[in-house]
């Protein structure tokens, strides 16, 4: 199936959780995770199951003002 | 460039936000600097009691760049505050927030509700209501916001136990283009206010101490320096002189000049 993540499109197994995702992007932490614009928490990570057409955003610290 | 000056402390007039101690009140962003040693010397420079950090989606150029920055914060040791810059939207700022939460691992969030682009001014209209939605989910919010009295009131209203108006939109420089407004702020609001946002100078930082405000915010006057480190000086050194002029009471300015050196007995006196 198809997801968005940070914007890009992706081709992951039907099933995928989050914690598969974040492996499949080589995901560098710290970060944090919101799927459709819903923070979802890390300890939720390894259950939460991603459906066709889901956005992800995974962010990291930056500097600012 | 001479050495720098010490920064004077005074342990016996902290600042308190939230029912929480702080070594300065001066708060000081991390964004613009020519390098991440400047920054990190700026911070030793200044001793910031928060430093302000965002978030962004990773792999982006602004992440790999700053692939090192968590590295810095932790080597850095001082209090982070989060923003929630860039958003637009009562629901990207809740979303945000949470998340920053989880990444920084704080409770305290730099509230940004920006509702245009060409100024960076807040969307006022929704900056209350999102306010108290983080505030009933645990976060200790510090919202950026205009000068504007009413609005500021609404805040506190909704629990904010401090606020943070602009002395001019971000990133000007201009100083305070609303003098009397900020002033009337601090005589009718009781918590405490930092200026966020617009200072471009020292003597900009240390006016509005010298108004009563409880601190100041400032990035881009620091960053965009020529020397970042020595201005960083500059402005702590400025917060702390603004800070102990408000408490020292000024004298009334006078219309007509008062003679300092007494007139009796002087010689040669001729009096028309």
């Amino acid at each position: 199936m198809r997801v968005i993540v940070n914007q890009i499109a992706k081709e992951v197994s039907d099933g995928s959780t989050i914690d598969d995702v974040l492996l499949l992007i080589d995901a560098k932490p710290p970060f944090a995770v919101a799927i459709n614009y819903e923070f979802v928490p890390k300890t939720r990570h390894a259950e939460e199951v991603l459906r066709e057409g889901d956005e992800m955003e995974v962010i990291s610290p930056v500097t600012g003002g | 460039m001479t050495a720098p000056l010490a920064i004077p402390t005074n342990t016996s007039d902290p600042l308190v936000l939230y029912g929480e101690t702080f070594a300065s009140r001066l708060l000081l962003g991390t964004s613009r600097y020519p390098s991440p040693q400047v920054l990190e010397n700026a911070v030793k420079q200044s001793n910031p009691g928060m430093i302000t950090v965002s978030l962004r989606r990773q792999g982006t150029s602004t992440t790999e760049a700053h692939s090192g920055f968590w590295e810095l914060l932790k080597k850095m040791a001082v209090p982070v505050l989060p923003n929630t810059a860039g958003c637009h939207s009562p629901k990207e700022v809740i979303t945000t927030a949470q998340m920053a939460r989880e990444v920084f691992e704080t409770h305290w969030i730099k509230l940004e509700l920006i509702g245009d682009d060409y100024t960076l001014q807040p969307d006022t209209l929704r900056l209350v209501s999102t306010a108290e939605t983080l505030i009933k989910d645990g976060f200790k919010v510090l919202p950026y916001c205009t000068e504007d009295l009413i609005l500021c009131q609404r805040l506190v209203d909704v629990g904010c136990q401090a606020v943070m108006p602009w002395a001019a939109p971000i990133g000007t420089g201009q100083g305070p283009l609303n003098p009397y407004a900020l002033k009337l702020l601090r005589d009718r609001l009781k918590v405490p206010l930092l200026v966020d946002a617009g200072l471009g100078l020292p003597s900009h930082a240390c006016s509005v101490m010298e108004w009563g405000f409880d601190g100041v915010l400032l990035n881009t006057a620091v960053a965009l320096a020529d020397d970042p480190v020595a201005m960083a000086n500059a402005f702590a050194l400025s917060v702390s002189a603004g800070r102990t002029a408000y408490l020292s009471g000024a004298m009334k300015a006078q219309q007509s000049a008062q003679a300092s050196t007494p007139l009796v007995g002087t010689p040669f006196w001729h009096q028309s």
